[in-house]
């Protein structure tokens, strides 16, 4: 009977043993995946990351009283301000010169109602250098911050709005010369946006 | 060349220009409103500023193929409103002018301020009217004539 029980014992234990690693084997392949997509959706992000930081994107994601402009994303000129809603002032409005389309014959950039991005979608501190990847990411997926966009809303606003669209059409400068485009293309822009947003969204780790 | 109707003091104008001509030009050689002067054609002085669809607008800046429907209001209207009208009065009480070049561009813009802020702090018309130079610098009196106006529209 002992030799029985002692057998019984062993058995027992085989079994835990095996159970135990059957269930570190399913963890491991359950995580690997999920590690795989954050990596996917972290590079994906990155390149989301250098389009936003484009002058054509930042140049209006200011954390001031004004807008910037240009490549080199000097202040706007002429003491153009943010005014309460992004949008100037009373006599001197983003609209006073930025129609809905770009005037190329004039050098004047324009979209549909132009203005300022809200300061909550600031990605550039208040001496106008741009914010980190993870400080930005932070933002934009916040949704107390970002109107209540979640991922597929945020993917939809990449491909549509009027004056995101507008990076990849700048027009053109007073002297003739085009400005500069997004560092890709509206058609990738999207792409990696999607990408980042099928991955859940993930933000760099730091500040 | 092409073609534009527009509206312009109430009143309904055809043009035959390039689409390019920015609507200051439109306004001065085609329309003979002269009152709305070229300053410095980058949209930085204010001097060519008129009022389209309510909004202060800097015309030279603005090709007249952009305006479409929208109407216009330059300073030879701008006394038909009864804001403008208050702030006209309130340049000549406060005696504004010196050489008056850049004053119909200021007034365009102190009564686009008027209606939307009817009583102005400082800050609001220091805001607003920052993008219209006075090379003879009337600021204080503009100042006092925006003031003495808002008292009058209140």
């Amino acid at each position: 009977m002992p030799a029985l029980n002692r057998l019984h014992t062993r058995l027992f234990l085989l079994v835990v043993v095996l159970f135990a690693i059957g269930v570190f084997l399913a963890v491991s392949q359950a995580a690997k995946p999920s590690s795989d997509t954050d990596a996917v959706g972290l590079a994906a992000w990155d390149q989301v990351y250098s389009v936003l930081i484009s002058p054509r994107c930042i140049n209006c994601h200011t954390a001031t009283n004004y807008p910037q402009q240009g490549d080199d994303r000097h202040r706007h000129f002429a003491n153009v301000i943010r005014g309460p809603e992004g949008q100037g002032v009373p006599g001197l409005n983003c609209v006073s010169c930025h129609q809905d389309r770009n005037a190329d014959s004039t050098g004047v950039p324009g979209g549909p109602n132009w203005h300022l991005a809200p300061l909550s979608m600031q990605w550039q501190d208040v001496n106008d250098r741009p914010l980190s990847s993870a400080a930005v990411c932070r933002a934009l997926t916040d949704r107390s911050k970002n109107h209540n966009m979640d991922g597929p809303a945020l993917l939809k606003h990449h491909s549509e709005e009027a004056l995101v669209l507008w990076a990849w059409n700048p027009g053109i400068r007073p002297d003739g010369t085009a400005r500069a485009l997004p560092p890709m293309s509206h058609q990738d822009f999207v792409a990696a946006t999607r990408s980042w947003v099928e991955a859940g969204t993930p933000c760099p780790g730091g500040r | 060349m092409a073609t534009y109707q527009l509206t312009v003091n109430g009143s309904r104008k055809t043009v035959d220009v390039d689409p390019t001509t920015p609507l200051l030009w439109v306004l001065r050689e085609e329309l003979k409103l002269t009152g709305t002067k070229y300053g410095c054609g980058i949209s930085a002085c204010g001097a060519c500023t008129v009022h389209v669809a309510g909004v202060a607008t800097r015309s030279c800046v603005v090709p007249v193929s952009l305006i479409g429907e929208r109407p216009i209001v330059t300073i030879e209207g701008i006394s038909n409103d009864p804001v403008g009208r208050a702030v006209q009065n309130s340049w000549v009480e406060k005696d504004v002018v010196q050489c008056g070049y850049c004053q119909s561009g200021q007034i365009m813009s102190a009564v686009a301020l008027l209606k939307a802020t009817p009583n102005p702090s400082e800050t609001n018309i220091e805001e607003s009217m920052g993008g219209n130079l006075c090379r003879c610098a009337t600021y204080v009196r503009i100042r006092e004539a925006i003031k003495s106006a808002s008292q009058q529209v209140k």
